[in-house]
């Protein structure tokens, strides 16, 4: 069986900008995939070229092992999408909208409501589109993205911008289909928690180039140093070269919370040995904590910049 | 479920009528607008010339002060003292014409000339009464070669001149602008109607997210197109009847060919905004195209006023614009009888022009 997603070192400039840097990659069918990047690491550009809607400038893409080119008619029924921002008919309202959508599929009038009942918009059904909240219209374009019972679903940033309550929400509704339904999922965010909680496999995006992918512990056990002590000193403007120069492992301090963040291998063996070097060098601790690398913790440590900024 | 073509004009007319400013400015608008202007054209015999006397005691003008012992005082806004004295005379056959004279210095005469109110303007001198006024403006000249006849105590000449008044159908300033308010009107509906939505279309990312379903590109613009054609067709229809019971209006020559006339048009403003609209996607920007599109027409056409005031070098041109062919061409139905014969020229350049326009548009299109 072919996977149903193939990207071969697929290139995308625009003027003096690589959005899209060479990137290579794969999806198995059934599989849910988190392409996970701050603002501009290419996601959105990247998602819309495995649409069909952006064309690369080289590489490869193939659909179910189909080329976009030739196959529109067949491709466009088999993916169901939903952009980063689109902005429905104003003065239509969610059935409405739903009904136009699905007649482009020749769908019968019983999806629409199945839909409504999927995307909990049974009771805006008779809303006018511009009356939606933010996850209401997140929603609707997920309902719409599912209308045609797509093999393959591309959801753009779909929580950006949700508050947790409507971010929660939308996650149920993706994790039932996740269980139901034997489709493939790929999800762009730049909340870690996100891809963690719904797809199985993450795929880390920055400046148009894949940073890391596989498991969440496959990435982050693939760091040596995926373990975390952070803490912070009664004294002030301590010089810390005394724990740098130990080898223990790499120090950051953290601007905004002012605490030093020491990533390590193993707590149990380096935590005895830092609390014993800070007593030494005649210091105490104000605060401690330890704690297991999270993505955000990965992603400052290989670019020094915040994942969700 | 029906079919998506359907689906997409149902869309298209919910949005109409559910938009109450489309209802206005679509249907309301062109109504206001020809009873107003065909209202105040058409006031019978009232004809006000007003004229400022620059009087000069030592040396009275016998004509001129004689024409003033019979009129009467009034307020008056305009006259530096608020007061103006008021004389109607009437000219068999030019009916009553209101007088209206304004009594001040020369500076306050200028300020006068330059706002507009007063075009004429008397001076008593030593070498008797002098007339003041602008040899280029037509209406300036109307009012002297009058008002110099009746102090010249001539005014039996004027009358006495062939003078047939013109109250015939069809001659009157709103048989003139009814047809071209219907082209104007069918010009602004599909401009602004078809080419604004599909820029606002793309710049919300719909279009995008449209041409990402199997939907069919043709069926979509189809929709635009027969949405806002019906639209246009009942403004039209509105428009007409408003004429035809308010102003006793009627259409003179062949009613097919306005409709095939009215049909090309259509067409051809719909190429013209497709194709203005196929590659922009800020508002803004689109804005100011349809507004360079749409603003010299609307001034050339003659929709209001004669083209034929423009100098002979540029009617021609201003003949080629759609807005014009259309314009003439209702204009000759409803007034001058015209049928296939006048219009067949018209209508196939239109129809070229929808086509050409049309295709060009489609073809470089962009949807994302
Ligand atoms: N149409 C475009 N024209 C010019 N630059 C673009 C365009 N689309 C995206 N970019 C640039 O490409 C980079 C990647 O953008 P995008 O794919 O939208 O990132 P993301 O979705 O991860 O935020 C950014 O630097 C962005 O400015
Ligand atoms: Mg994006």
């Amino acid at each position: 069986m072919h996977p149903i997603v193939k990207v071969s070192n697929v290139i995308k400039h625009f003027k003096d900008v690589k959005a899209v840097d060479g990137i290579d990659l794969e999806m198995q069918q059934g599989e849910f995939l988190a392409l996970l990047g701050p603002n501009g690491a290419g996601k959105t550009t990247l998602v819309e070229m495995i649409e069909g809607i952006q064309q690369p400038d080289s590489g490869e893409i193939l659909i179910d092992g189909k080329h976009w080119a030739g196959h529109a008619k067949e491709l466009h029924h088999l993916i169901g999408l939903s952009l980063q921002e689109t902005h429905f008919i104003e003065k239509v309202t969610v059935k409405e909208t739903l009904k136009l959508f699905a007649s482009f599929y020749d769908l019968p009038k019983t999806r629409v409501e199945e839909v409504l009942e999927l995307v909990n918009l049974r009771e805006k059904q008779k809303a006018f589109v511009d009356k939606l909240s933010g996850g209401q219209k997140q929603r609707l374009a997920l309902g719409i993205a599912m209308l045609n019972k797509a093999k393959l679903l591309l959801l753009d940033e779909p929580t950006t911008g949700l508050d947790p309550t409507a971010r929660r929400e939308m996650w149920n509704i993706l994790m039932r289909l996740r269980e139901e339904h034997k489709i493939s999922l790929i999800l762009t965010s730049h909340y870690m928690e996100e891809a963690e909680y719904l797809c199985e496999r993450i795929v880390i995006l920055d400046k148009g180039k894949i940073l890391a992918q596989g498991t969440l512990s496959e990435i982050l056990t693939a760091n040596n140093f995926h373990e975390i002590i952070e803490f912070s000193f009664k004294e002030k403007d301590v010089n810390v070269d005394f724990i740098r120069n130990s080898g223990l492992g790499r120090i950051d301090l953290d601007d905004k919370t002012l605490k030093y963040k020491l990533f390590v291998s193993d707590i149990v063996v380096q935590l005895p040995t830092l609390l014993s070097l800070v007593k030494l060098n005649g210091f105490s601790m104000k605060s401690l904590e330890c704690h297991k690398m999270t993505l955000d913790d990965l992603f400052i440590e290989m670019t020094g910049r915040r994942l969700d900024q | 479920m029906q079919s998506s073509l359907l689906q997409l004009i149902i869309i298209q007319f919910k949005t109409f009528a559910r938009e109450p400013e489309v209802i206005f400015w679509s249907l309301l608008f062109p109504i206001l607008m020809a009873w107003g202007l065909g209202m105040a054209f058409n006031k019978e015999n009232e004809s006000v010339i007003t004229i400022m006397q620059v009087k000069n005691d030592q040396y009275p003008d016998p004509s001129f002060r004689k024409f003033m012992e019979t009129a009467t005082e009034i307020k008056n806004i305009n006259s530096p003292d608020g007061k103006a004295k008021e004389r109607d005379v009437t000219i068999q056959g030019l009916g009553t014409t209101h007088y209206k004279v304004i009594d001040g210095t020369w500076e306050q005469a200028y300020v006068l000339l330059k706002r507009g109110v007063v075009n004429l303007v008397l001076e008593e001198r030593t070498e008797g009464l002098q007339f003041h006024f602008d040899p280029k403006s037509g209406e300036a000249k109307a009012s002297y070669l009058q008002f110099s006849s009746i102090l010249k105590g001539k005014q039996d000449d004027l009358a006495q001149a062939m003078i047939k008044p013109l109250s015939q159908k069809g001659t009157r300033y709103i048989d003139f602008l009814i047809p071209g308010l219907i082209a104007m009107g069918l010009m602004m509906s599909t401009m602004w109607g078809i080419s604004y939505s599909l820029i606002e279309k793309r710049s919300k990312k719909l279009l995008r997210r449209l041409v990402a379903t199997p939907m069919s590109k043709s069926s979509f613009m189809v929709s635009q197109f027969v949405a806002r054609f019906v639209l246009c067709a009942i403004e039209a229809l509105v428009l007409y009847l408003f004429a035809k019971y308010f102003f006793d209006m009627t259409i003179e020559g062949n009613i097919p060919a306005l409709i095939t006339l009215f049909c090309a048009g259509f067409f051809a403003f719909c190429g013209i905004a497709l194709l203005l609209a196929s590659r922009t996607s800020n508002t803004f920007v689109g804005n100011g195209i349809i507004n360079v599109v749409v603003m010299p027409m609307m001034l050339l056409s003659g929709i209001y006023f004669s083209y034929h005031n423009f100098p002979d070098a540029v009617i021609p041109y201003i003949q080629a614009l759609p807005l014009t062919m259309i314009a003439d061409g209702i204009r000759g139905v409803f007034l001058e009888g015209a049928g296939w014969a006048e219009l067949v020229k018209p209508i196939l350049i239109l129809s070229t022009i929808g086509m050409v326009t049309f295709v060009s548009g489609l073809k470089v299109f962009k949807w994302y």
